[in-house]
């Protein structure tokens, strides 16, 4: 994809603060509307002049802020997690949840929950970061063992048969401790329990995820461009993909524990601001960031407005989003040379 | 060259044959093993009517009817897969992974969905019609699928790609469906999107055995152009083949099959995936041969893995999908490797 500017920089960051303005925007909606509307008035006030005894103030400061800002969050950790993954394997079709790595995190939790249930939030963290990684290792096994590598048509069907045989597995030991439920909802993808705790975890281990995105970012530009290329210039590609993969692992990792399986904003995210910002990833992460949490607040107010007062799995509202876009990256990076 | 054929020829009866027995054995042993166990003389006494009245009913009313829907549907599954493969010159293809089983998933939901209040889901004209049902979805997904596809004509790996995509934009469909449902209904449906024989009764085999009855030999008389179409499409149409005709007459029995199979054991990926490339290796490439060959294994894996996900974890049951999952994606994922 050409890029849309190519040189300002003032653009960009004028691109980029529009986005964040937005997004501030996007959350404050999304804490206003809801089963019961809160008027935007009364959502500044619960924010900055929080009267416990007032139910508006804090059905927003418990629920409805707390929710928006981990979706926010997750948003921006998963479009990351894409951003990076599809630099270092120069694979569009790369992102958490097509190659398997969202249900390698999922069948770890599952495992939580059945053998451990009473098990911390910081220990589930910890499993589903450790599944995830399980799910990468198998993926670039695979890769790194099959005949020709790992092409971007491979890579996407490898991802599908990891992550139905995974899925299968953790259906297996779902249906035997009678999970089913609790499971099903889960996978779906959903931010209903997202509190504060939540907040806390995600930023935690998105301060380190995040910054070692960044600071790798100016390499995974000169990686995008070919690993001949990365390995004359001098860098030490083998170093960079090890901390790509940690970054990715810890901030999927984290956003799976919390809102399960949320499809597809790993790749459509990176795609569009590629398309806007150029080649460089010192752009393309920050944007990625932003343009994710965009994203998902905004997908999380759909689905708890599409069929109130219940909630659809934003993980579907992500999913067919996604879909025409998947769709159109297949047909045109699938097939025309091969 | 003829002794070459009359061996052929030879080897693949004897391999009906050893699978036939296969099936006949794996047949009593799924009859014997559940919750309660019925030894295989008590099976023999109670199908010739010698058995205790508790015996017959487990057997006529619940186990007979489930394991011959295991054998019909991992037949039909297979021989989809097997056309599929053989239309799109890809080894990859299969009803599962192209979309198809979850199209006619999602019809079947739909019709559940609008018509529950009215019929009774065992009903008798709900059984029949549900394979129609599940025929609309599996159509209208693999005519999306091939439009889709389809620039300046179909290549094999865009297809797979796009059958993805609209795999997942049919299953984010169908989860917003079912949180729709009540919760019965609910469960029911994730059981059965798992891929699972669920209500097995006899009606549901006597609506899908004229499916089976009537497409599969339609198939095996059909094969011949199936051969053809390994040579490429230029040398097939020398030999006189109408290629688009024949292509789309194979397409719709491989989409007819997988739909009704879908309509009665909901969503079980791979099988039509791997059964052909089982059957290729040890037949050879005859599309003649392959397809009998792939109906008796079909059959034959279902049952097994039926009869696994009855058993391993019970009283809880297993649904069989998730069991031809996980017998299965290792094979998948070799295949993927050893793919150029």
């Amino acid at each position: 994809m050409r890029a849309f500017i190519n040189h300002s920089s003032t653009l960009k960051t004028f691109i980029n603060i529009i986005t964040f303005t937005a997004l501030v925007g996007a959350i404050a909606l999304s804490v206003s509307y809801g089963a019961t509307k809160v008027p935007l008035e009364t959502v500044w006030q619960a924010v900055f002049r929080f009267q416990p005894e007032i139910i508006a103030h804090q059905v927003v400061q418990e629920l409805r802020l707390p929710r928006a800002i981990a979706a926010a969050l997750i948003g921006a950790f998963l479009a990351v997690s894409g951003a990076i993954m599809q630099g270092m394997t120069r694979n569009p079709l790369a992102s958490p949840s097509i190659m398997g790595v969202t249900d390698g995190a999922a069948f770890a939790l599952v495992i939580i929950l059945a053998f451990y249930p009473a098990v911390s939030n910081l220990g589930g963290t910890f499993a589903s970061l450790i599944g995830a990684g399980i799910a990468v290792s198998i993926i670039f096994i695979i890769g790194s063992m099959s005949s020709g590598g790992l092409t971007p048509v491979k890579l996407a069907l490898a991802g599908v048969a990891i992550g139905a045989l995974i899925r299968s597995i953790s259906s297996v030991i779902s249906l035997h401790f009678q999970l089913e439920k609790e499971i099903g909802f889960w996978m779906a993808g959903g931010l209903d329990g997202a509190n504060w705790n939540a907040v806390k975890l995600l930023t935690l281990f998105g301060i380190i995820g995040m910054l070692i995105a960044l600071f790798i970012s100016k390499s995974i530009t000169v990686l995008s461009l070919g690993e001949d290329m990365a390995t004359g210039l001098g860098q030490n590609n083998t170093l960079i993909k090890i901390l790509g993969i940690f970054s990715v692992l810890i901030l999927t990792g984290i956003s799976v524990s919390i809102a399960g399986a949320v499809g597809f904003i790993g790749l459509i995210i990176p795609h569009i601001a590629r398309f806007i910002m150029g080649k460089d990833y010192r752009w393309i992460i920050p944007s990625s960031a932003i343009f994710g949490a965009l994203l998902l607040v905004l997908a999380d107010l759909v689905s708890r407005l599409v069929n109130a007062p219940f909630e659809t799995p934003v993980g579907a509202i992500t999913s067919l989003i996604g879909v025409p876009f998947f769709l159109y990256l297949a047909r045109n990076s699938g097939g025309g040379s091969k | 060259m003829n002794t070459v054929k009359t061996k052929k020829r030879n080897q693949f009866i004897w391999m009906m044959i050893t699978l036939g027995i296969f099936i006949i054995i794996m047949f009593f042993i799924s009859l014997s093993t559940g919750v309660i166990q019925i030894t295989p003389i008590e099976v023999i006494n109670t199908l010739l009517h010698n058995g205790t009245e508790q015996q017959a009913l487990i057997l006529f009313d619940f186990r007979l009817p489930g394991i011959v829907l295991a054998l019909l549907i991992g037949a039909m599954l297979a021989v989809s897969g097997t056309i599929l493969q053989g239309v799109t010159q890809n080894d990859l293809a299969d009803p599962g992974i192209l979309g198809i089983n979850t199209g006619a998933g999602l019809a079947v939901v739909l019709y559940i969905y609008f018509f529950q209040d009215m019929l009774s889901l065992t009903g008798i004209q709900s059984i029949f019609l549900m394979p129609f049902a599940a025929l609309i979805g599996a159509i209208f997904a693999a005519v999306l699928i091939y439009l889709l596809a389809w620039r300046s004509g179909i290549n094999s790996i865009r297809l797979v790609l796009v059958g993805i995509g609209v795999n997942a934009g049919f299953g984010a469909i169908l989860t917003i469906l079912q949180l729709r449902m009540d919760p019965q209904n609910y469960r029911q449906v994730t059981v059965w999107l798992a891929g699972d024989i669920w209500n097995a009764n006899w009606n549901f085999v006597l609506a899908l055995l004229p499916w089976a009855l009537l497409l599969i030999p339609i198939a095996i008389y059909k094969a011949k152009a199936l051969d053809v179409f390994n040579l490429g499409d230029e040398v097939a149409a020398g030999l006189g083949i109408k290629i688009e005709k024949e292509r789309g007459i194979l397409l719709l029995i491989a989409v007819a099959l997988a739909g009704a199979a879908v309509a009665a054991g909901g969503a079980i990926a791979f099988l039509g995936l791997v059964v052909p490339h089982i059957a290729r290796k040890l037949i050879g490439p005859l599309h003649q041969l392959i397809i009998p060959i792939s109906t008796l294994i079909g059959a034959l894996l279902l049952m097994v893995a039926d009869t696994i996900g009855k058993n391993i974890l019970a009283p809880s049951e297993i649904p069989v999908g998730v069991v031809v999952s996980i017998l299965s994606a290792p094979y998948f994922i070799y295949l993927l490797m050893k793919a150029k």
